[in-house]
Formats: C-alpha cells, structure tokens, sequence
C-alpha cells in the first residue's frame, strides 16, 4: 500500500503545477498587474508612478511567464509564475497583497469554517442515511412515495431560500438562536452554530436521501439480502447490518473525499452567518484581485482533494478486503 | 442498565452546552449576557478594512475605526453647519504665513501670484499622551522592553495583547514630523503621496533619497527582514520642529485647502518608538504590525482586531482634555443635543463592531435591539419608511411604536453620468454636440430614477457642487436653466419636446442623422451586470427611446471598464465622487482640464478641457471664501451647464436610524471621529431587548408533535410488517 499511496503523491506534482498554472492564466487574463495595484490603492490620486512602485514591491514588475530580456534559466524564473509559484511546494504560500503572511491567516481561518463544516457533515450523513433507510425500508409505500417528492421539492429549493428563510423564522420570528455571527468561546459557540447546521443539514436531505435511497434500494435485491431474510432476519438487522455495510463502497466514493476540503469552508453560508472562514477569505481575495491568496486556497483546495482521493483508495481497503492497492 | 445510564449524561451534557450559550437572557442575544446593562455601543462593519496605518487608509471602512485612534491638528466641529474646522491636537488654528521668493514675510492679503511658499506654523496641546502600548514599554534602566525580541520571546507572542507590559509617553511635535514623512516612505504607498508632492516643499526629493538610503543600508545587509529604515536621519525641507510643542509646515505657494487635510489621520502624529517596534521581522511573520494595531493618542484604542468577525474599541485610558461641544447651529438646543455640554468626552466604554456582509441579518438584529444604529437598505426601506403625501420621508407606525427615529442628510457626493468630451458624437465644444448632450439632459428624468431605484433618497443635482458646499446655491439662482424651469418655487424639468426641439437643432431630428440618414446610436459603458443592473439599465434605454435614440449598453468587467476610462474609448458612463473635504475645489477640480483621465491620470473622468474654465478654476482654487470667490464659482458653474460633459446626476440622500437609547446623534458627513460625542442608556436597552425578544417556543412544540405523527404510522407499519406478513415486498 505504501508504494501506492508514495506513487499518487508523485502523480499529484505535475497535476498540482498544471493547477497551479491554469489558475494564474485564469487570473491574469482577466487582471492585470496595473488592475492589481489601483484596487489597492483605492480609487482616488492614484499616480502612474504610484502603481509602478505598488508592482515593484509586491514583485508584479516582471514578465508574466517568460522573460524575454533574461538569459538562460533566468527566463523563466524571473517571471512572476516562477516567484510566485515555486514556494507553495513547500507551502510557503507567502504574503498577500497587504502584507499580511497568508499561511498564518489560512491556519486561523480554518477552524471556523471546521467547526460549521464538521457537524453539518457529520449530522447530515447521519439524517441522510437514516432517512435514506427508511424509505428504502418502506419502498413502494406511501411513505417512500411521499420522501421521495418531499425529497426532490427540498432538493429544488435554492440554499440561500434555506438560509433567509431558517434566518427568518427561527432566529427573528421565533427568536430561539441569534439570527448571525460566530464566537470564538466554548460553549458560547454552540448557540450560534445551531441555525447554520441545522439548515444546511435540511438544505441537504433532498439530494442526499435520493442518492442513499438509490444505492440501498440496488443492495436491497442481491442474493445475500434474500439468504438474511430467508435466515428469519427482522428488516431492520437485514438494512442496518447487512445492506449498510454493503452500501459501504459507493458512499465511501462519495463521502471520504469531501472531508479534507471541509476545511475550505462555504461561501454563502459563512457570509450571511458572519463566519470568519476560509470560504469568506478566498471570496475577499477575489474580490480583491489578491493573486498571493487566490492561488494559495487553490493550491490547497487541489492538495486537499487528492488527499481525499488517496483516503478513498484507502477506505476500500478497509471495507471491502477483496480489494488490494497495488 | 449501563446503556441508559450513558445516554441520560448525554442528554444532560447537550442540554447543560445549550443552556450555556444561551444563559438567562434571550436566547438570541448574540453578545455575552453579563454585558447587557454595560456601557458598550454595538455597530457593525460590511467590509474588512485594508489599512489602518494613518499613512497607507482611505476609505470610510478604515476611517470608522482610525479616526477614533488617531488625533490629526484639526477636527470639524460636531454641530455647526456649515462644516468648521476646530483644533484637535492642535491648541488653537494654525498660524499662516506667506513668503515671496525671496522668502520675505508678505501680508495676508497678498495675492497667489506673489505668494512662493505658505509656511504653518502648528502648536499641540502639552500633555496628551498615547494610550497603552508594548512599543513604549521600559526596564528599570529605561531601555526599551520589547525593541529587540529574542526568538524565546516570540515563541509567547501571538497577537498584541500577548506583551505583559506596557507604557505611555506624551505626544511631543515631532511625531506629527515624523508621519509626514512617513507619507513619502518607499515601503508605503500613501494614496495622497502624489497629492502632497505638488506642495509640501522636498517632498518628492525627500522619497528619492529615502528610496537611495534603503538600497544603500540594505545592499550590504544578510538578514533584511529586520531592517528599519530611521527616517530620523533624514530631514524632510518642508516639514520641521520648532519646539517641543510646535512643528512648521512649509508649502509652494498658496493652498488654502492644507487645512482640511490637517483634520485627516494622514496627518495624524506618529511615535518613532511604534515604527520601530513593528519592523521587528518576527512581529511582521505574525502579522503583527502598524497596518493591524493602531497607536494612538485618541479617545478610543483598538483592543481586538479580527476583522473577519469582530473589532473592539475601548475607551484609552490616557486620553483626556475633549469636552463636549456647548454650542451648535440652530434647533441643536431644541433636539437634545446640548444636554452635555461641558461634559468630558468619550462617553461609551466600549465598542463592538461586527462584521455583517449581508443586510437582511443586520437588520433583524437592529429591530431586535442588538445593534443600536443603522442605515436603511433597499430591502428594508418599506418596512421602515414612508413618504408622505408632501414627498416627506416619516417612520412607520412600527418602528415608531418601537422608539426608533430617523435621520436624513443630504450627502457631500455627487453621482454623475459623464460624457467622453473626447468623442467624435457626443463629445467636443460644438454647437451640434452640446445641443445634443443638452436634449439627453432633459429627458433623462432624474427624478425618476431617484424614486425608482433610490426610494426617493437623494436629490436631482443642479450642477456639480453638493449642497452643503460654500458656492452652492439654493432656490431659483441655484437651477440649471437649460434643463429647468422655476415653476411654482420648485425647479420643472423641460418638456420632452422641448429636448426635442433640441435633438432636431443638433442635427438628429427624431433620432436620424440629418447627415447620414442613420439612427443615432450611443453607448453607455459599464461595469455593471446582474440582475438589479439590468432593472437600471433598461431604464438608461428608456430615457433615450424618448428621443428616439438607440442607446446600447456596453457591459464589461471593472478591469477593462477603467480601461476604457483611461484610454478615452468609453462614449457615455457612470461616475461618483465623495467629498475629501468641504470646499469647492473638491468637486470643480473633476472638470478641470489639466486633471483629465485621458493623457494626465487626474480625475476629471470626462476629460472636459474649457479654457475659460481652468482659468477661473486656477484663480477660485487658492481663494479664501467670500463674494469675489461666490462670484467665480457662479461663473465657472454657468459655464459647466452650459457645456454639459455631465448629466448632473444627483446628490445621494442617507437616512439612518437609531434606538431611542442612542443619544447626541446629528449627521456630520465631513467627520469621522464623532463616536466619542455618542451616548447610550444601557438600562432602557437592556429593557427593551427583553421585552422584544422572549423565545418562541410552541414551534418547537409543534414540530416534535408532527414529527411523532409522522413517525407512528411508520412504527405501526414496521410492527404489521415484523408480526404479520414477515419480510418485505
């Protein structure tokens, strides 16, 4: 299994600098430098003179990716691809735009959007496929029928809905938890967690519950479900021990691979609940025209997601020992 | 019963966590319950501010929190209209002198043209002191604690309030010298850099060589992180100390304006000892830095700076000598807003500022009482405001039922729609161009607009000087004649047929070019897209159908939007400007040639360039105000009307409300530093808050009831399906 996992991990370098690349051409054909230097230094008596010293001293005087007047190597590392780039491989993700050392703000920045991120995961896998059983359980019947419609109505309901909406009559009409913001104290914390996990868990019970249903409903019919039954099984033991465990596979696929990248946070929902997260850092980034932040949340959105992929890979192993990495 | 005994802890560790966020109060109350009677005043913040180094900020975003830091010479006085500048850490005005070329003391009447430099002589008020700050801390010997941290000492630090100790010392006149310099500092980007080179005297040669001195010091160096460049060892010619308490400012020729840049933070005194203190390269590795923690010698200190969620001011403890002013202008008294008068500032302990980037949750907490002032969003304003029959904006029944009063200003910003004086169509001095900008003038009918998309908050501006201003006029003199009619003491828009008449006169009669027999078409540059934009822009289209003309949108990022600005290619666009300062100069200089977009980077947007207008422009811009200066704007005004590079736009309206336990609030729209004249009552807010926000439980009731009825036939189904028939179908 080692050399597999140490064989993606090279696979992942030159996928990572072609990330790497496609989001500064992605960047810079839409910014350029000069654009860089007035969103910073505002609006007003900005001189010719004083953006040409902005791209100085934040290194955006050179060459985009090759520099015609440099010799040698040199033509391509004097080049604002290669200065800026080459660090983020020792995650090195360097200073932002107003000077402020990015991988200090990024390790502050993620335990905020974790702790929206984790419970809401971890409540919804559990809600999801509880609920996802138990149509399975009742298929056909007018229990199904109606999860099933109740399921695709939740799934057609845009998240910001479920977000003003819950803000709206739980936090303002009924005032049972404050209706925004984020506390850095424990337990404190917990009060204004509940409404953006309680909504983003009923934001994702349409999608999920069709998605679970499916895969139970497809294990439901195999021979091995038939013998547990015809042992004298109750349903509930066949679904929970046998059906569940067998669905394993196809959820794992799913699942495994979102948990690095529960780390980099929701946008909408860290905006209209005041979390200061890692989805509010990459939107402000952006619209800032912050080239330093928006490469770096790229980069690790990119590293994180192998990771995910090579944490799947090994989860087969785990639950189903037919499977051998190599 | 193990099992059981495991799932009753949980159940009471979940309910204990639940009862511990939500304590005795309201369960909604976002700020801890022991701070509900205390003298803390909540606000709020849209956006994370960039900057707060006094040399490098800006915006109002920063300026909310510097100016309560930092304290500039001069100040605008809270009540007074119209706006007057008072000393702040200045003792009395600055005293001007003005000098020849020679350097020979003139008179004060003398003219611009003989005037080679104006010198300012600035007295501070002894005894003011900087709040409490690591930088200023000593050891018994008097060395400085924290100028030198070793790696052991960094280990322990991670934000400000990390350094156990902390010192003082008193504001002295060099530190006001020692920021002006800093405006020039190769490592800074001072917006206004450019601005103060054209009169602060060695300026620009002062950057140049503190820009060879960095190279120099820093050629030889290893370790460059820790490098500081001591602008103490290079003086500045325009810029000195003459004592203790007294600094001189010396500037090519006359600038009367100086004065109001004196009130900004750029302005503001700087100690040496917090320069050196944070180009320590392991503070700058924690982001710990001047740009992050202020110092000041204001009413306020920033104690918490997380501005992804929360930023604190709390009263310095230092701060000391600022009354609360005892006069105002007219009806002051009446409003109850003399009731301190004489008292010493700052009255509120403690402020919190939250962030909120989006409105809906800013204002249900405000109706809630968890924020004690706010401002009206579109989407709130019905809920909040309704216009009387008279066209006068008054609170609904609720928020009057709830305390809540309203305030309004007209704002010292203009928004404006330009045209490209250099455009072959709709640009240039002709007769034929200017009678088609004029036609365009009249049937764009801002009032409209106002009502539409502004509800009703703004004014239909008459020319490019907001009210407020000295050289705006109000009545019948102060109506642009050629789009308004005086009718019934209040200016009438032209009739479309009389714009019309105009187009015709321009050679497009009924929107055709006499000349080519095509339609006229005209193109409005952009940078807005999306949904509300394109309610807007269908309205741009409409103003123009009246005419007959075609008018195109051209939507484009920001980036390639400023292209076009820059480059001249844009025909007609959208444009603002918020006042720096009060004075004419701020808003005539947007039309003056020199200052074009095109070729010279300045900020007149529509490159417009009349000779006979910069020439009145040169002689109003160093005048003091008066009827001769009164008479020089009514002429260079008359002249921008008649030319019209502009739609003049309008002169946005703001409206803010606040809780009845928010007292000494009055609009002053030129000063940032008037958080220390507010007042709160906490006990009625503490009340009020009880009263409107008692917990809603019978939903919580009523959901598990429908969840039980939900679950049962389910559970009733499943015992059939186990007990009965067996297996499933």
């Amino acid at each position: 299994m080692l050399a597999y996992i140490i064989r993606r991990i090279l696979y992942a370098i030159p996928i990572l600098i072609g990330v790497n690349l496609l989001t500064f051409v992605l960047f810079f054909v839409v910014n350029t430098p000069e654009n860089m230097a007035r969103v910073n230094l505002g609006v007003k008596h900005v001189t010719p003179a004083a953006i040409e010293k902005w791209k100085t001293e934040h290194g955006y005087d050179r060459p985009l990716l090759y520099n015609r007047q440099a010799a040698g190597t040199a033509s391509l590392t004097d080049t604002i691809f290669y200065e800026k780039s080459v660090r983020l491989f020792v995650f090195d993700f360097g200073k932002a735009d107003d000077g402020r050392d990015i991988g200090y703000d990024i390790s502050q920045r993620m335990w905020p959007s974790l702790a929206i991120a984790l419970p809401m995961f971890l409540v919804g896998l559990l809600v999801n496929i509880t609920l996802s059983m138990l149509l399975a359980f009742f298929r056909g019947t007018y229990i199904d029928m109606s999860g099933v419609i109740l399921g695709v109505i939740l799934m057609s309901v845009s998240t910001l809905f479920y977000i003003i909406g819950g803000q709206y009559l739980i936090g303002k009409l009924w005032h049972l938890v404050p209706i925004s913001g984020y506390s850095v104290e424990w337990p404190t914390a917990i009060k204004f967690l509940v409404l953006p996990v309680v909504i983003g868990v009923i934001g994702g019970i349409g999608s999920g519950t069709r998605w679970y249903r499916t895969i139970f409903l497809e294990e439901i019919n195999k021979d091995y479900v038939r013998t547990a039954r015809a042992k004298g099984l109750s349903e509930l033991r066949v679904l929970f021990r046998h059906v569940l465990k067998n669905a394993m596979i196809p959820i794992l696929t799913g699942v495994v691979v979102v948990i690095p990248l529960l780390f980099m946070g929701s946008l909408l929902t860290e905006s209209f609940f005041g979390i200061p997260g890692l989805g509010s850092y990459t939107i402000d980034a952006i619209l800032a025209q912050d080239f330093s932040i928006v490469k770096a949340m790229v980069f690790l959105g990119s590293v994180l997601y192998i990771i995910g992929l090579i944490l799947t890979d090994i989860s087969y192993t785990l639950v189903d020992p037919r499977i051998r990495l190599n | 019963m193990p099992n059981k005994t495991v799932k009753w802890r949980i159940g009471i560790l979940m309910l204990a966590f639940w009862l511990g966020g939500c304590g005795e109060g309201n369960w909604n109350n976002p700020y801890p319950q022991a701070d509900s009677k205390a003298n803390v005043l909540y606000s709020s913040f849209e956006e994370r501010p960039k900057h707060l180094d006094p040399a490098v900020s800006y915006s109002a975003t920063e300026y909310q929190f510097i100016a309560q830091i930092y304290t500039p010479p001069l100040q605008y006085h809270y009540l007074k209209r119209p706006y007057t500048l008072i000393p702040l850490a200045a003792a009395k005005m600055p005293r001007v002198r003005y000098l020849d070329e020679r350097e020979q003391t003139l008179p004060a009447t003398a003219e611009s043209a003989e005037i080679a430099f104006s010198e300012y002589i600035i007295e501070i008020r002894p005894g003011m002191r900087y709040q409490p700050h690591p930088a200023f801390a000593r050891d018994e010997q008097g060395r400085f604690l924290y100028h030198a941290l070793s790696e052991q000492q960094l280990d322990a630090i991670y934000t400000l309030a990390d350094f156990a100790q902390t010192g003082t010392r008193e504001l002295v006149a060099e530190d006001f010298v020692y920021q002006i310099k800093r405006l020039a500092h190769p490592g800074l980007h001072s917006p206004i850099f450019g601005v103060m080179s054209d009169y602060i005297v060695g300026l620009p040669e002062y950057a140049k060589t503190l820009k060879q001195a960095r190279e120099r010091e820093t050629a030889g160096l290893e370790n460059k992180k820790d490098y500081y460049l001591d602008l103490k060892q290079y003086p500045l010619a325009g810029v000195s100390v003459l004592d203790r308490y007294r600094y001189r400012i010396r500037i090519k020729g006359k600038y009367p304006q100086l004065v109001y840049w004196l009130s900004m933070p750029f302005f503001a005194p700087l100690p040496v000892e917090a320069d050196r203190f944070y180009s320590q390269a392991g503070l700058v590795e924690r982001n710990i830095s001047l740009d992050w923690y202020p110092v000041g010698t204001g009413p306020y200190m920033l104690t918490v700076n997380n501005p992804n969620l929360e930023m604190v001011l709390e009263r310095n403890p230092y701060f000391d000598g600022e009354v609360y002013p005892g006069e105002g202008e007219p009806g002051d008294a009446e409003a109850g807003l003399l009731v301190d008068a004489g008292a010493p500032l700052p009255f509120i302990d403690k402020v919190v500022y939250r962030l909120e980037r989006e409105t809906i949750p800013y204002w249900s907490k405000f109706l809630q009482g968890y924020y004690d002032s706010s401002g009206i969003s579109s989407d709130s304003f019905d809920e909040a405001v309704s216009i009387t029959t008279q066209g006068e904006p008054t609170l609904t029944e609720e928020m009057e039922a709830m305390g809540i009063q309203l305030q309004t200003a007209v704002t010292t910003s203009t928004f404006y729609t330009g045209f490209n004086m250099l455009d072959p169509v709709v640009g240039g001095d002709s007769q034929r161009a200017r009678l088609l900008r004029r036609a365009i003038a009249i049937a764009t009918d801002y009032e409209e607009f106002i009502s539409i998309f502004n509800n009703g908050r703004g004014l239909a501006a008459q020319g490019p000087l907001p009210p407020g201003l000295f050289g705006y006029r109000e009545g019948k003199a102060g109506i642009n004649p050629y789009v308004y009619d005086w009718v019934n003491g209040r200016p009438k828009r032209k009739s479309i047929e009389e714009a019309r008449r105009l187009l015709a006169r321009a050679g497009y009669p009924n929107g055709i070019d006499r000349e080519s027999g095509e339609a006229l078409v005209i193109n409005l540059d952009t940078a807005a897209s999306g949904p509300d934009a394109k309610a807007r822009l269908d309205w741009w289209r409409k103003q123009f159908r009246k005419l007959n003309i075609d008018l195109v949108i051209r939507s484009t990022d920001y980036n390639r939007f400023q292209d076009k600005m820059r480059n001249g290619t844009a025909q007609i666009f959208q444009w603002g400007w918020n006042a720096d300062y009060p004075d004419p100069e701020n808003f005539m200089f947007l039309l003056y040639g020199p200052n074009s977009k095109v070729g010279k980077s300045g900020e007149n947007a529509a490159n417009y360039d009349n000779a006979e207008f910069n020439a009145l422009f040169d002689r109003m811009k160093n005048m003091d105000n008066g009827p001769a200066r009164q008479a020089i704007i009514d002429a260079m005004v008359d002249i921008a009307r008649r030319d019209g590079p502009w739609l003049w736009g309008l002169h946005p309206k703001a409206f803010s409300l606040h809780h009845a336990w928010y007292k000494n609030s009055k609009p002053n729209l030129m000063a940032n530093n008037t958080l220390k004249y507010k007042r709160i009552e906490p006990e009625l807010r503490a009340k009020q808050r009880m009263t409107w926000n008692k917990p809603v439980t019978w939903p919580l009731w009523t959901m598990l009831l429908v969840f039980v009825a939900l679950i049962l036939p389910g559970i009733i189904s499943y015992r059939r399906k186990e007990h009965g028939i067996g297996g499933s179908g």
